[in-house]
């Protein structure tokens, strides 16, 4: 028995190994195909294809971004393949799941290296996103995410993304209600425990000190008590607020207004691009949101062509209205397509090289995309659009 | 006869760590080679981190007898103190290798200290109650890091617990702990080498535990607490003991993986009681009280899901099948029997093919 013991942990250890090695002879042997090694800016891929990785929750509970993001990736890149590809040629996505994980995000993004991805398309969310900056800097690929929205997600010059920085975000809502003078005493209700909600709190706290309005209440909440907002709308309406600025995601927000209702409050209500989605929450009564306004760079139901054929073709592939991080994944794979065009590189490129001709090529082009007319990138990583701001009327979204 | 019990153990616990150090050459010699794919040579840190994990649960559990659900919360205090330190040394031009050395002592004492903390009053429970405990101390762990807020200027530390702009720091001053958002920035000096190193070590402690006077008094107290108290072994002493052994060790996985990514958040994913439930599962795969079957565990569970990435939304599924495949083989009566039945099988052609050759 000791004996048999002994042997089988000498089988089950030689049988680890041996599967580590397999697949690291399989891992290899699949990019060795397509060339010499993928990734630590060796010679790349295959020559006739760009390969775009993406890296985004798909399982999990931030699920819902990850395949939005993969969807609407997938929409442009066909698109893009039917009209004839980037400067001739062809693109390719594959995209990874990193349950919205940082060490998973890293998993994903090393499997992508094996692939033989040029260039990454994320990650989705901002945590997971940071991590793979470090990543991508290492080996000088370029990364661009739609929707990392944290200030580090674009910390190195490879770096880009497409969505609106937190702070950025914060601080034009601050703007904006100052404005307009909407409101004298203003009410937060934020969830401390999402780094997009605080960093949009704490950029609005630092904007509203230069505008003519008053924070007179700040309340937090976690993503573990998430269903009751009583105590906080009880505060916000003891001080008197004309206004509640809600920077958080439209499940949260759609309780809030139902719970606002009910305790007969009536404030404006102003969120931001998180809070788009909230006319599609099932079983809201979407008449509560009647006269809510948010800073959005994407609407769903808007009236331009562009928009309207993306919802459809996205309605019709996949069965469900995108929401703004599938506009923002779609102008990425487009920012990317108009960044190769301009930079005139071809994908025998390595990936290093590619990395420093999309660089400048970013920075030298103008994108018409569903989230904002004419967006431009800087060395900084942050794209220059304006902020669009929407009324709800009559449960649609009309422009402000 | 003692002789040959001592020999016993000392030779199973070679084969433990000739697994491990040969598994570590065989890495390096394809890394050398350069036969290892990008993914495999990501995965290498945190394999170690899993398996420094599974082998120190294994010794509340397994060894100690006691259900504990909050192992990584120890892990949380390990990374977050280690982190914390490492941030804040970071420009003083300290060498890396030092700093990386003390970020695992202070990461290990930080771990172990609430392991002690935490092991006197509730250790005193039993069972389902020490699991809902060690369950609820995870997620507190969890949730004051979140809302922890630590800044330091040029007039020392600032610490809040509402939001980083109560701090009050100048307009030097840095956020180093940022709430929700954690610590960003933590130099990466985890690397496969060192992750080894410390594996081997926590072999060679909780080895060393078990096959010791303190570590059979230990296992006494998770055969028979009366019988143990009986015979005059101080229980609350060596109970808390092996709780914060095993901590400490937790505290060193954390250091490791707070050094292995830029980024350091607690979130549910990875501090949370998933992670907590997951080493468990480890454990329990690996069978309750063996080493090796914890460290074999951990690097086959760990591996599965990212090898499974060809198979895109069905890996999830297929991980959760192969989860109870292996419940059902380690521990259905049934596969054990037969499991048996086989080994008895090879156990007796072995013996005819011996006599035979004779």
């Amino acid at each position: 028995m000791k004996k048999m013991k002994k042997l089988l942990s000498v089988v089950v250890a030689s049988a680890m190994v041996l599967a580590m090695a397999g697949c690291g002879n399989n891992g290899d042997g699949g990019s060795a195909g397509n060339s010499s090694a993928a990734g630590t800016g060796g010679s790349s891929a295959s020559g006739d294809v760009f390969k775009i990785g993406g890296i985004g929750p798909l399982t999990g509970e931030a699920a819902i971004y990850g395949v939005n993001v993969r969807n609407a990736a997938q929409i442009a890149v066909d698109e893009i393949n039917a009209a004839g590809g980037a400067n001739g040629y062809m693109l390719e996505l594959n995209f990874q799941d990193d349950e919205h994980d940082a060490e998973k995000a890293v998993n994903a993004y090393n499997s992508l290296k094996d692939w033989g991805a040029q260039v990454i398309l994320g990650a989705v969310t901002s945590t997971p996103c940071i991590a793979v900056t470090e990543e991508t800097m290492k080996d000088n690929m370029f990364q661009l995410t739609p929707s990392g929205s944290a200030v580090d997600c674009a910390k190195y010059d490879n770096n880009f993304r497409v969505c609106f920085s937190d702070p950025d975000q914060g601080a034009a809502s601050a703007q904006y209600i100052g404005e307009h003078a909407l409101a004298q005493k203003v009410a937060v209700i934020y969830d401390s425990s999402t780094v997009y909600s605080s960093g949009i709190y704490e950029s609005f706290v630092k904007g509203a000190e230069s505008q003519s309005f008053e924070i007179v209440c700040a309340e937090a909440f976690t993503a573990d008590s998430k269903t009751d907002f009583s105590v906080q709308l009880q505060k916000a309406k003891d001080a008197g607020a004309e206004l509640v600025f809600l920077p958080i995601y439209y499940q949260e927000a759609s309780l809030i207004l139902q719970q606002a209702a009910a305790a007969d409050y009536a404030p404006l209500f102003f969120g931001v691009d998180g809070m788009d989605g909230i006319l599609g929450v099932a079983n809201f009564d979407t008449s509560l949101a009647e006269g809510v306004m948010l800073l959005t760079p994407f609407a769903a139901d808007a009236q331009d062509e562009m928009t309207q054929k993306f919802v459809s073709t996205y309605v019709e592939k996949f069965g469900d209205t995108p929401n703004q991080f599938a506009a923002d994944a779609y102008d990425g794979v487009y920012a990317i397509k108009a960044a190769i065009e301009q930079s005139g590189a071809t994908p025998g490129m390595s990936v290093s090289d590619l990395c420093e001709a999309m660089k400048t090529g970013i920075t030298s082009i103008t994108l018409d995309g569903l989230t904002g007319a004419g967006i431009t990138w800087d060395a900084s990583g942050n794209p220059g659009k304006a902020p669009k701001a929407v009324k709800i009327e009559g449960g649609v979204y009309v422009a402000m | 006869m003692k002789k040959k019990t001592m020999s016993k153990n000392f030779r199973s616990k070679l084969i433990t760590f000739g697994i491990v150090i040969a598994a570590y050459l065989i890495m390096q010699i394809l890394i050398g080679t350069g036969n290892v794919s990008s993914l495999l040579k990501g995965l290498l840190v945190p394999l170690c981190i899993y398996a420094i994990l599974a082998v120190s649960l294994n010794l509340t559990v397994g060894i100690l007898g006691e259900l504990s659900l909050g192992h990584a919360g120890f892990m949380c205090v390990g990374a977050f103190t280690s982190a914390f330190f490492s941030c804040c040394v970071k420009e003083s031009g300290m060498p890396p290798a030092l700093r990386f050395f003390l970020a695992i002592l202070i990461g290990a004492l930080s771990a172990g200290v609430f392991g002690i903390l935490i092991g006197i009053p509730v250790l005193r429970l039993k069972g389902d109650y020490l699991a809902i405990v060690t369950l609820a101390f995870g997620e507190i762990i969890k949730n004051l890091v979140n809302i922890l807020y630590v800044g330091r200027d040029e007039n020392g530390f600032h610490v809040s617990f509402t939001n980083s702009l109560s701090l009050n720091l100048s307009d030097q001053g840095q956020v180093i702990i940022n709430g929700a958002q954690g610590i960003t920035g933590t130099p990466s000096d985890s690397n496969f080498t060192v992750g080894v190193l410390l594996l081997l070590v926590t072999l060679f402690i909780v080895l060393n535990l078990i096959h010791s006077r303190d570590g059979r008094a230990i296992m006494s107290i998770r055969d028979n607490t009366i019988a143990a108290e009986s015979v005059g072994i101080n229980v609350t002493k060596y109970k808390i003991l092996a709780f914060a052994v095993s901590a400490a060790l937790a505290g060193v996985a954390g250091v490791l993986y707070a050094h292995n990514l830029s980024v350091l958040s607690a979130t549910s994913k990875n501090f949370g009681y998933n992670m907590s439930i997951m080493i468990l599962v480890f454990v329990v795969l690996g069978g309750i009280g063996s080493t090796r079957g914890a460290l074999v565990a951990s690097v086959l569970l760990t591996l599965l899901p990212e090898l499974l990435r060809g198979l895109n939304d069905y890996r999830m599924l297929i991980y959760a099948v192969v989860l109870i495949l292996m419940m059902l083989f380690n521990w259905a009566p049934r596969c054990i029997e037969w499991r048996e039945k086989i080994m008895h099988r090879i156990k007796g052609r072995g013996k005819e093919t011996k006599e035979a050759d004779v």
